[in-house]
């Protein structure tokens, strides 16, 4: 053995698979500084060593350190359990909570290289993306999410003791039903903190009771008056976030049914953010685990059996199948995102003509403050409309059809050839869309005058049509609300479907 | 920054609630697997646990989404064929063909069940709550082995309230012998010494020797009282050892009526009987055998499939049954080394002139000698001759008799009771080699 070589072995962190504290202590004070030097702004870390039972806990609590009972996440857990007793599936080894600090898990059975792969991934990745994204920084507030969520599991524990544990579970079941209808889309939240909830909560009931008092004025009018009203609307304008609309006007709900509304509202709002990034918050951790495993390779950190076990993770992580394979399953988003990114930074270093004519602001550029401007500012549907470029469409040998339900053939309306890429990017980035993917329907009046029943209305996009589900989320609603309910389902300004409840009688309204 | 927390030790059951919450909202399901599990199961195959599967469409969550239909547009990875404007079929049997992006992919029919299993104690819980059991019996019932504690000797490591002293006070005194032995041996001489020169008159030498002697002889003394009393190494503690009770063998004799009267439903419910009180020697006995006796007009001894579930038709001679038993007992269960439990199930039906003979052979031959003989009657309907035979059984042998007659399984505990209630009063007949 040569000097040189003895040399290079002290370098190495460790050569094992075995961990230790001081040895995950070690790596992540490395992982730190080298994220530093590519400018990665982070949360303090909080990383929790646990068992793989506490990682099924973990699991089944959808990424909730602490949330509060109920048994659609006792569901979760039993079926995480059993796939993983079965060995069908091995357990996800990043879970990671965007509060401040960050927690991230670690899990025991791991080995070294896994360990570092995590930190990397969730601790300087997400944790990143976490403080740095616009919609997170908009939308969530990292140091206050962990008091509140101790708060809400507080609130409705009280809740169960008093009212009961059916009575609590009815109004959670109703609210799940109507979770995506509970976030504000385009207005800011206030930011939440547990302390001011529960000092104002009290106060919120009384003058809540006061306000809902308006759907119970039966005191006959004078005539004139009367005409005024019925031209008066309400709600003034059409309102997309059910779930406020509910907890602020439903005339029959108990001040505590209020509270859990708003508790699960919260909870949407929280995780509202996390839906629309998730391409660009896996593709994002994924490079930097990527990038900052093999930086470490390069200074001599790390041993050739250690890149070799972190590759092949990081290469199934990666993967995309193809459409036919019987294992596919969507687009898989860190292959997406991962590679975006990849190809971001390909694009600033080493441009090709092709690159320069459709990417002529990044072409060149310095890739590090080109990658931190694309986590900042997007979500996925604007990331993929910018920043997808035809290379990655041919790579991924992307194709999009158009089913049309009148036609008996799907037709293949865009593949990565030069006339295609540009619906095909509009495409991709349009199944990324929110607004697209989830049905447009909004309160649109309240019979205030009448039998106080909500009218809510569905336009129908491209015609498509509402899922089975629909009448059972409607009983949800007219739970809550207490009255009936109508669902009116328009197209292109035309009306061609009403569901109500409880009459349940659908009408379909033919074309003329 | 980053602090690394060891979480390793802290509970791992957080979603305990979740988990029972969810059992709570299903339990009709649970129960009715349970149920259809214990019908399928033999008696003596309650010791495990049991998958429960939910049909999908009842644990599924609605919420609003978009399904197939009107005009979508789809973008896939891994074209390998097709071209712009190219028109490739449907797939038969549906618009979409299910290969939509992740918002279509949670709204399946609902073909696939949510399984999951339960462990045994739960599934004894289950079984016991259709039987409506107060809670202290469901435990006797379902707790693990009993063990007594007994001593094996002493070690020297244990409990402060373990520890022995006398044992510990004797090595301690061994200790301090063994370990000043030598010294005092030293000091004795060094004294002697001491005392023969103080005893002669002066000199100048003789006054140093003896400071000499005497700073020696302090120097032991010092160190003789510096052997400690007592040491960590001489404490003993008694040790104990956990041995699982033994208890004696037991059997169990099952009767059953197999005439075309007994219905399906009638033998479900005895079965039910006969699991209850299988776990219940179970729990008191080492070893316990069964014997299926059926009858019709004549008995015959049978495997436990074919106790339950093949049928038969005639009429009824029930005392064949208990000849039968009385016979297999002389031949195979002596009452000197067998506990005997039987359990009788029927439906009423007896053929008129045997019951007196029943009631007979019960008196003299098999009730002198069984531990227990519970006789269940399932009917709805009036009672016959073997009931009326029977009740002045039990006038007699207030003990070894237990009859009632059952309608729904709910009505199988206070039989069971009785025999509790019994068992606790006087202890001395269970659990007790005879």
């Amino acid at each position: 053995m040569t000097t040189k070589q003895t040399q290079l072995e002290n370098n190495y962190i460790s050569t094992g698979s075995e961990w230790t504290f001081e040895l995950l202590e070690k790596y992540d004070k490395e992982i730190s500084r080298i994220a530093k030097g590519y400018r990665l702004d982070t949360y303090p870390n909080q990383i929790e060593v646990i068992t793989a039972e506490q990682m099924m806990d973990a699991y089944a609590s959808v990424g909730m350190p602490i949330g509060y009972h109920h048994w659609s996440y006792g569901k979760h857990f039993l079926s995480t359990q059993k796939n993983y007793q079965r060995g069908a599936m091995g357990l996800a080894y990043e879970i990671v909570i965007n509060s401040n600090p960050c927690i991230a898990y670690l899990m025991e059975e791991n080995t070294m290289p896994m360990q570092a792969l995590v930190i990397a991934h969730a601790c300087y990745g997400h944790n990143s993306f976490f403080k740095g994204n616009y919609l997170f920084k908009t939308w969530t507030d990292a140091s206050a999410i962990i008091d509140y969520l101790v708060f809400a599991r507080q609130y409705i524990k009280k809740c169960e003791e008093r009212h009961g544990v059916d009575e609590v579970e009815k109004v959670l079941d109703a609210c799940h039903a109507l979770m995506n209808f509970g976030v504000d889309r385009y207005k800011r939240p206030k930011p939440i903190s547990a302390e001011e909830e529960a000092q104002r909560q009290k106060e919120r009931e009384d003058i809540l009771q006061q306000q809902v008092n308006d759907l119970w004025r039966t005191i006959p009018k004078g005539h004139e008056e009367e005409a005024l009203k019925e031209k008066r609307r309400f709600p003034d304008e059409p309102q997309e976030n059910i779930l406020y609309f509910l907890e602020k006007n439903a005339p029959l709900l108990k001040p505590w049914q209020r509270e859990v509304i708003r508790i699960v509202r919260k909870m949407a709002q929280y995780f509202y953010p996390q839906r629309q990034t998730q391409v660009m918050n896996e593709g994002w951790a994924t490079f930097w685990h990527y990038t900052l495993l093999n930086t470490m390779y390069d200074e001599g950190l790390v041993n050739e059996g250690f890149i070799m076990e972190f590759l092949s993770s990081h290469t199934n992580v990666v993967f995309q199948p193809p459409f036919d394979a019987s294992y596919y399953n969507g687009i898989n988003p860190y292959a997406l995102g991962f590679n975006m990114f990849q190809d971001i930074r390909r694009i600033c270093e080493n441009p090709t003509d092709e690159d320069r004519e459709w990417f002529p602001d990044i072409a060149g550029r310095d890739w590090l403050d080109t990658l931190h401007f694309a986590m900042q500012n997007f979500k996925d549907e604007s990331f993929i409309l910018q920043y997808l470029s035809p290379k990655l469409m041919r790579d991924f040998h992307l194709f999009s059809i158009f089913d049309d339900e009148n036609k008996s053939k799907y037709l293949v309306e865009a593949i990565h050839d030069e006339k295609g890429y540009r619906t095909l990017r509009k495409m991709l980035s349009r199944q990324y869309d929110l607004s697209v993917r989830e049905p447009n329907i909004q309160i649109w009046s309240v019979d205030l005058t009448g039998d106080r029943s909500m009218t809510l209305r569905h336009s129908m996009q491209d015609g498509i049509p509402l899922s089975k589900d629909t009448p059972e989320v409607m009983k949800h609603l007219h739970y809550l609300w207490g009255f009936d309910i109508h669902l009116e389902t328009y197209n292109q300004d035309r009306k061609v479907k009403c569901l109500s409840c409880p009459a349940m009688s659908t009408e379909e309204i033919e074309a003329d | 920054m980053s602090y690394f927390i060891d979480r390793r030790l802290n509970g791992k059951n957080k979603s305990m609630v979740n988990r029972q919450r969810f059992m709570h909202r299903y339990k009709k399901h649970i129960k009715e697997a349970v149920s259809n599990a214990v019908n399928r199961r033999s008696i003596t195959d309650m010791e495990r646990g049991e998958n429960i599967s939910i049909p999908n469409r009842d644990t599924h969550e609605p919420v609003i989404s978009h399904t197939n239909g009107g005009k979508q547009h789809r973008v896939y990875p891994g074209n390998k064929e097709f071209s712009t404007g190219d028109e490739i079929a449907k797939p038969p049997g549906g618009s979409g063909g299910g290969s939509g992006k992740g918002d279509a992919s949670n709204q399946g029919e609902g073909e696939d069940d949510f399984s999951f299993y339960i462990t045994k104690d739960e599934f004894l819980n289950y079984i016991f709550e259709d039987l409506e059991l107060p809670n202290m019996v469901r435990k006797t019932l379902s707790d693990q082995d009993e063990f007594a504690t007994r001593h094996a000797g002493y070690v020297t490591e244990g409990t402060a309230n373990n520890l022995s002293i006398i044992r510990s006070m004797r090595n301690a005194h061994a200790r301090r012998i063994a370990m000043s032995a030598g010294k005092r041996k030293k000091l004795k001489e060094l004294k002697e010494e001491f005392q023969q020169l103080e005893q002669q008159p002066d000199g100048h030498q003789n006054q140093q020797r003896l400071a000499e002697l005497q700073s020696l002889i302090e120097d032991l003394q010092a160190r003789l009282k510096k052997v400690p009393f007592l040491d960590t190494l001489d404490l003993r503690y008694r040790n104990q050892v956990r041995y699982p009770v033994p208890s004696s063998k037991a059997v169990m004799f099952c009767l059953m009526d197999v005439s075309g009267s007994m219905t399906q439903d009638i033998k479900e419910i005895a079965k039910r009987f006969y699991i209850l009180l299988y776990l219940f020697l179970q729990k008191n006995y080492d070893k316990i055998e069964l014997v299926f006796i059926r009858h019709h007009t004549s008995a015959k001894e049978v495997t436990e499939d074919e106790f339950f579930y093949s049928r038969e038709t005639g009429g009824t001679i029930v005392s064949s049954a208990l000849k039968l038993m009385h016979e297999i007992m002389e031949d195979r269960y002596s009452p000197s080394e067998w506990n005997i439990y039987a359990a009788q199930a029927s439906d009423g039906d007896n053929w008129d002139d045997d019951s007196p003979q029943c009631a007979q052979l019960l008196t003299e031959k098999i009730l002198p000698q069984v531990q227990y003989f519970s006789y269940i009657e399932i009917t709805p309907h009036n009672h016959q001759a073997l009931w009326e035979a029977y009740t002045r059984i039990t006038e007699s042998y207030p003990r070894q008799f237990a009859m009632a007659q059952i309608r729904t399984p709910g009505d199988i505990y206070p039989v069971f009771r009785d025999l509790f209630a019994k068992e606790n009063a006087s202890s001395p007949t269970l659990g007790e080699a005879v």
